[in-house]
């Protein structure tokens, strides 16, 4: 593993969450295989990974829903497996699917909630009001939750998961399914709670999203962590060249793939449409002569860049594999 | 929107810790939502024993009893023990969906008391029971039924049927953990519960049955509720006979309850 932190010394007193060796089998699978992850109160932090990575396990065990087979964890300062009901107190998950009750309104799920919470009467019921006007749902509060759109149950389902204020929020994969517009709401809303200091635990296996909102990533590849650290020192760990061209003739692509390859001696990486083209360049000078060379070669360009990866790329160089969100996008090419 | 956090959003520190009975009447809330928003459900659980004493009475009553006032007399205690027991299916089944969609975890990622949840569906359970049992019994009213042990009778019985069904309602709480298809719930609940209630004395005197089944219809949990349903409602019975029916209910509590936490708690 390769793990790049400038961020490293384990002190429970700062830690919403310190997990150590995290092993989670069912049958002969091994979901999790061994997972440290140290969390700073106050952070987003991203577990990013594809399908399968054990990502919505990992944070199943740390919100109580699962019991580690071994390896040891506290939230916010409480051990999971002796004060399990510590730790309930002190986070709260937002599932992968809405965890609403279908037959019931908005509201009557926010007060069904605030009364477990221990709020009564009219307070439960205040609390539900401030969250629906809070999560602009107020208009929908008294229609059942089975009429709500994907980005209303969505928005309802953070809502319920804010009765009382966590020390840790899990939010796995809290944009799934949403379009773009839903996406940047939940976004909004993530960001904002951070700011009023909750801690917040995310499984994403959008690479745009961690980007966008985590203070630091750890990458999930088969049960394991494959790498951790912000989002730049996940760029830097593959390189700090990277040259992006575009082509304006995609079909010259094979011939421009294998000019590139020769010249900077990496895996040349294809984009879903086949007309740009990117790989990692050792130095500046590399990527110079890398450029010339398809120019010598008539090869012409619409656009070209030299900059950082992106995390897809990222992705690649760390698991060899595409991540989810260039095969998505390889489909609907 | 404005970049700064909304007011509501300010930390809102936790009340104090409310009791397992707050919790457990919570859930029946909830459950007491359920029938104000699907009030379809009551067609469902009432519609098949609804169809069962009118065709029963009117069709076989006659050749069965010699007439169909009698045979109501007869019928009636026994279909109330038909719908309990046929209406623990669909318990089984709301937490089936509920699993399913992911509620139970949000449950039980709170600070609430184990038990709660599922004393919640015990809560609806029992207005299910109470409500189906009522809606039949005054069909029967209507039809010339009449209890002979008056109106004390009457509540005892209804007493007898949600004790019954709470019992019974275990059954189908655990199948409801154990398969995440609620329609596979109720076949496997149905494919179970036929054979107990029609091998049973609800619908006929087993005296001509052959031997072996009579055997069986003799000890059938479901004819020692009926007998002792009858006689709280008809007389003739004695609290030996509900003492009996309750040994089953009362066996399987004890056998489940334990199996239901620990269900609920591994997954």
């Amino acid at each position: 593993m390769s793990h790049i932190s400038s961020f490293s010394p384990r002190n429970s007193g700062t830690a919403a969450i310190d997990a150590r060796g995290l092993v989670k089998h069912f049958g002969d699978v091994t979901a999790v295989a061994g997972i440290d992850l140290l969390v700073p109160k106050g952070m987003i932090f991203a577990i990013l990974g594809p399908n399968g990575a054990g990502k919505t396990t990992l944070m199943r065990m740390l919100a109580t829903l699962a019991r580690p087979d071994s390896g040891t964890a506290s939230v916010m300062g409480h051990d999971l497996v002796s004060e399990p009901d510590a730790v309930r107190g002190a986070i709260a998950m937002t599932g992968q699917f809405a965890s609403l009750d279908e037959d019931l309104t908005g509201r009557e799920n926010l007060i069904l909630l605030a009364r477990l919470w221990g709020f009564k009467g009219r307070h439960a019921r205040e609390r539900a009001d401030d969250l629906l006007a809070a999560f602009d749902l107020a208009a929908a509060a008294a229609k059942q939750v089975k009429a709500y759109s994907g980005g209303m149950r969505r928005r309802l389902d953070i809502a319920a998961s804010l009765i009382v204020t966590p020390g840790v929020l899990f939010l796995d994969e809290p944009t799934t399914g949403l379009d773009p517009t839903a996406r940047k709401d939940v976004w909004r809303m993530i960001r904002e709670l951070a700011l009023s200091g909750v801690t917040i635990l995310l499984t994403t296996q959008y690479l745009e999203e961690a980007d966008q909102l985590a203070a630091r990533i750890a990458v999930i590849d088969k049960g394991r962590k494959i790498a951790e650290g912000t989002s730049r020192e996940l760029k830097a760990q593959t390189g700090s060249g990277f040259v992006h061209v575009s082509l304006a003739d995609a079909s010259r692509r094979a011939a421009a793939a294998a000019v590139l390859e020769k010249e900077l001696g990496v895996e040349i990486q294809q984009s879903a449409e086949g007309a740009e083209l990117s790989a990692m360049a050792g130095s500046a000078e590399a990527a110079n002569r890398a450029l010339a060379a398809l120019i010598a070669q008539g090869i012409e360009l619409t656009d070209f860049s030299m900059g950082q990866p992106s995390l897809d790329e990222v992705f690649f160089a760390l698991t060899g594999e595409k991540s989810r969100d260039a095969e998505e996008e390889r489909m609907s090419a | 929107m404005s970049d700064a956090p909304p007011a509501v959003l300010k930390t809102v520190a936790r009340p104090p810790k409310p009791s397992a009975l707050s919790n457990a009447l919570t859930f029946g809330w909830r459950a007491m939502l359920k029938f104000r928003h699907v009030p379809e459900q009551l067609f469902d659980l009432v519609m098949t024993p609804i169809m069962f004493t009118l065709l029963f009475t009117f069709v076989f009553g006659g050749a069965l009893a010699g007439s169909t006032s009698d045979y109501l007399q007869f019928f009636l205690p026994g279909i109330l023990v038909q719908t309990v027991v046929f209406n623990a299916v669909y318990s089984g089944m709301g937490l089936s969906t509920d699993l399913g969609k992911g509620l139970f975890d949000r449950f039980r990622s709170l600070p609430i008391w184990p038990l709660a949840p599922f004393a919640g569906l015990m809560v609806g359970d029992i207005l299910r029971h109470l409500i189906a049992a009522s809606i039949i019994l005054t069909i029967g009213l209507l039809l010339g039924y009449r209890p002979e042990m008056g109106l004390p009778g009457v509540l005892g019985a209804f007493a007898f049927l949600v004790a019954i069904g709470f019992g019974m309602g275990w059954i189908f709480i655990v199948l409801g953990l154990l398969i995440s298809t609620p329609t596979t719930v109720m076949t496997l609940g149905f494919t179970f519960l036929f054979p107990l209630v029609f091998a049973s004395n609800i619908m006929v005197d087993p005296a001509t049955m052959p031997d072996w089944l009579r055997a069986f219809v003799d000890v059938n949990p479901v004819s020692l509720m009926t007998t002792a349903i009858r006689g709280l409602m008809n007389g003739g019975g004695s609290w030996g006979d509900v003492g009996l029916a309750l040994i089953a209910p009362a066996l399987i509590t004890a056998a489940l309850a334990p199996v239901t936490l620990a269900l609920y708690r591994r997954r």
